[in-house]
């Protein structure tokens, strides 16, 4: 990464469009680009994510967005052909800087992927996992509570507060995208990244999910990629729109949906291509 | 959008569509019928295997043993060390006790060899565990030498065939030619010999005989092979001899003489059978002693643990797997613990941390190589590091152990490797995204995922290390343990399949069936072993 390339970030300047000057940012990036070998994923995207907002990102499939998220709690850095370059700040601190611990990172920002990925453990242990490994509980009654109150969060707690020692695999596909929540959550996060959290699920478990983001969103950041526009508009104060791997929109969610600049974010929306 | 769906429109009715679809289905058919009858085949020949195995090797699940009243005199066992008495003694004396007939030393020295030659141990061992059976008749099991053991379970004949059959061929060409007479209940052979006028006047045996085999050799003169003069008895000579001499003056000088042949073959001419006796046994008389404890009931052949208890033994009724079992238990145990845990490190670690590059490419070709190495590479290996250069002791478990764990350690490293690709990748991610470190990934996630696929794969690799002979000889992991009471790691030992290869080298007929048991014993383990291997993959697999 870009150990030489640490300079100071200025102001986003997409398009005209401009935060509130008192609104804190909790992450900026500037110029990031992706490849996963030689096929480049994202270019030089400019984006900031202000802090206890939500976030969309939005776009037709394989425009990057994924690939975006990715990049904000450093998942990418698994896969060996993906290279990430460009400057990524959380809290005014590069996370791509050689003494970041991208451990505490990845636990300060929580990921929700885009297939549930429950273990195959039991569901209480699931949700138990990171506060475990993080000693973010003191005591069993402690870690008890967080589990419960993180099921309870997710929405699931009350159709599985009798089986948490049952295996977290045999629940349903959206119990388990439910699951994924509790168990992101738990670990007590500063940013929440949700990679379409609500695809898997009925329009009941949806409204649940969207609830608790606008609930999150008191204590926590939230980025989350949806392909959903209403989705979008109900939860998310701004949006981002990608296309091929640009970045070609940012605004308020209003404005975006309203009345976009961009003729590829207006066909997107209106339903045009994607 | 919507006038190429009637555009392209596929008419399934047509002959050529039915058509497809039989030659799909008989493809289908195909498929599944060559499968089934690879699985016949393979199970065919499994089964063919056992079962020649199984029947040779039942016999050596049981023992013949003779019934024995042996009365311990206390004036020749001494209660209190009761280690030191002569048993061989006490042994024979109730053993000829059945045979007040025998008088001569000779006979009963042939009589006792129908009794093991470790009877006497048996005796003995019995005693030391209770002296206060001395002084009374107690009635002891005692095993039958190989011969009489194998004669009773009907390995081996009484008698054999005497002739080989090229022999009996010749003997059979000289009767098709009219040339074998019987005469007064026993069989001649018609010869014409040339005699020489000086041999008629001193008729000598030793130039008589030279022209007699001439004469005999002309009557195989076209064809191949030697002469089998043994079919001519020894006294032809002398009758020819005798013929000579009562009647100097034939006409001519050519004689037609009818010459005596051997008695082998007088058999076979008249009985149209050639046996004699077995050579595993010294005489008829022996035989009969043996016929007369049958019938008085004395002899059973139940079966016995001893092929499990009893150690190695020249004496095949003796001889056990006790040995070979505790050797190769020992070997497999170092064997476990060093290419285990190794194997796993190492699978580990270029799984999940080495960088994809040139060299650990280089690494993978070399393990996957590693894997096909002939085993007999390793033992040599192990000859030459362990025991060559690091100066370990030869013929141990603790030797025997490092080299299989050689030879296992690829296959592990390998089924390892197969089994942490097999863990989806998803559930990395979801662990590194909560923040796990790597290694809490490792060994948190990924490794109990791969659990079962890695026992799967060391049940395996330990079950061939088992069954592995070569390296296992090179090391000199083939040494005779008549006891058991020294086994350890540094202790010389066997192990089952060189135990096999031993006792599959012995003449005795005895050790044929113990080979083909000892075998079936190590197919046992293998099946245990492999059956482990399901049962722990079917308890530990996560069901998705
Ligand atoms: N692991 C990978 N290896 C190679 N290429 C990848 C990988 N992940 C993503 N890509 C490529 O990067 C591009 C962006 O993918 P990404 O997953 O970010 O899309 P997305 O916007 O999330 O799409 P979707 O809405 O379908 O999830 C795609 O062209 C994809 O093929
Ligand atoms: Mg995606």
């Amino acid at each position: 990464m870009t150990g030489d390339n640490i300079e100071p970030i200025d102001e986003i300047q997409t398009d005209g469009f401009a935060f509130p000057a008192e609104l804190p940012i909790k992450i900026k990036s500037r110029n990031v680009d992706v490849s996963y070998g030689d096929k480049q994923a994202l270019f030089g995207v400019d984006l900031d994510i202000p802090a206890n907002h939500v976030v969309a990102l939005i776009g037709p499939s394989g425009c990057g967005k994924s690939t975006y998220l990715r990049c904000l709690n450093r998942m990418n850095d698994v896969i060996d052909i993906a290279r990430v370059s460009g400057n990524i700040e959380l809290d005014g601190v590069n996370i791509y800087d050689d003494t970041i611990d991208v451990v505490e990172l990845r636990a300060r920002i929580g990921m929700v992927f885009q297939k549930p990925n429950p273990f195959p453990k039991s569901i209480f242990d699931n949700v138990a996992y990171g506060p475990r490994i993080h000693g973010i509980a003191n005591d069993k009654a402690e870690l008890e509570e967080i589990v419960v109150t993180s099921l309870q969060k997710a929405g699931l707690f009350d159709e599985v507060k009798d089986r948490l020692g049952d295996s977290g695999i045999s629940l349903s596909g959206g119990q388990q995208q439910r699951l994924c929540i509790a168990r992101a959550i738990a670990t007590r996060p500063e940013v929440i990244l949700m990679d379409e959290p609500a695809s898997a699920l009925d329009p009941i478990a949806t409204a649940v999910i969207e609830e608790l983001i606008d609930e999150l969103r008191q204590n926590f950041t939230i980025v989350i990629v949806t392909h959903s526009m209403q989705q979008a508009a109900r939860v998310s104060q701004y949006t981002a729109f990608f296309h091929l791997g640009y970045l070609v929109e940012f605004g308020d969610t209003e404005a975006i949906f309203t009345n976009p600049t961009d003729k590829r974010t207006q066909d997107y929306i209106t339903g045009r291509f994607g | 959008m919507t006038d190429i769906s009637s555009e392209i429109s596929h008419n399934w009715a047509s002959s050529n569509a039915r058509s497809r679809i039989s030659r799909r289905y008989r493809r289908d058919r195909w498929l599944r019928n060559t499968g089934v009858g690879a699985i016949v085949v393979a199970m065919g020949l499994l089964g063919i295997l056992l079962t020649s195995l199984a029947f040779t090797g039942y016999v050596a699940f049981t023992t013949t043993k003779v019934k024995l009243e042996v009365f311990l005199d206390p004036a020749k066992v001494d209660r209190n060390e009761p280690g030191k008495a002569s048993y061989r003694n006490l042994v024979r004396e109730a053993f000829l006790a059945n045979f007040p007939e025998l008088k001569k030393r000779k006979n009963k020295r042939e009589a006792i060899k129908i009794l093991s030659s470790g009877a006497q141990y048996i005796l003995r061992d019995k005693v030391m565990d209770e002296p206060e059976l001395v002084g009374q008749t107690i009635s002891v099991l005692l095993p039958l030498s190989d011969p009489f053991d194998q004669l009773y379970k009907g390995v081996v004949p009484r008698r054999i065939n005497a002739l080989a059959r090229n022999r009996i061929a010749s003997f059979e060409s000289l009767k098709q030619r009219g040339l074998i007479s019987v005469e007064n209940g026993s069989s001649y052979l018609s010869l014409a010999i040339v005699v020489g006028p000086a041999i008629l006047k001193n008729p000598k045996r030793g130039p008589l005989k030279k022209i007699m085999r001439r004469a005999f050799a002309e009557l195989f003169s076209g064809e191949t092979g030697r002469v089998n003069y043994k079919i001519l008895s020894r006294d032809a000579v002398k009758i020819l001899q005798a013929r000579i001499r009562k009647d100097v003056n034939f006409a001519g000088d050519k004689l037609q003489v009818k010459l005596p042949i051997s008695p082998i073959y007088d058999a076979l001419n008249r009985t149209g059978k050639a046996e004699k006796l077995n050579p595993r046994f010294k005489s008829e008389k022996v035989l009969d002693l043996f016929d007369a404890l049958v019938t008085r009931g004395m002899i059973a052949s139940p079966f016995s643990w001893e092929l499990f208890v009893n150690s190695d033994s020249r004496f095949p009724e003796l001889a056990g797997l006790a040995g070979a079992f505790s050797g190769s238990l020992l070997a497999l145990l170092v064997c476990f613990l060093i290419s285990f845990p190794v194997g796993i490190s190492a699978a580990v670690y270029l799984e999940e941390f080495a960088p994809k590059n040139k060299f650990s490419d280089f690494i993978e070709v070399n393990i996957n190589n590693l894997a096909a190495v002939p085993s007999v590479v390793f033992g040599l290996l192990g000859l030459a590091v362990f025991i060559g250069f690091l100066g370990m002791p030869r013929s141990v478990p603790l030797v025997g152990g490092l080299v299989l764990a050689l030879m296992t350690l690829p296959t592990i490293i390998v089924s390892t490797r197969a089994a942490l690709k097999s863990v989806p990748p998803s559930i990395r991610e979801a662990a590194l995204g909560v923040g796990a470190s790597k290694h809490e990934v490792v060994l948190h996630h990924v490794l109990p995922l791969a659990m079962p696929g890695i026992l799967t794969g060391t049940i395996i690799g330990l079950a061939q290390a088992l069954g592995e002979t070569a390296p296992l000889l090179l090391i000199g992991m083939n040494a005779f343990i008549p006891s058991i009471e020294n086994v350890g790691l540094l202790d010389p030992a066997t192990a089952l399949p060189t135990q096999i290869f031993t006792w599959g080298d012995s003449p005795e007929r005895g050790f044929v069936s113990r080979t083909s048991a000892a075998i079936l014993v190590l197919i046992g383990f293998l099946v245990t072993m492999n059956l482990l291997a399901i049962y722990l993959r079917q308890k530990f697999e996560t069901k998705w």
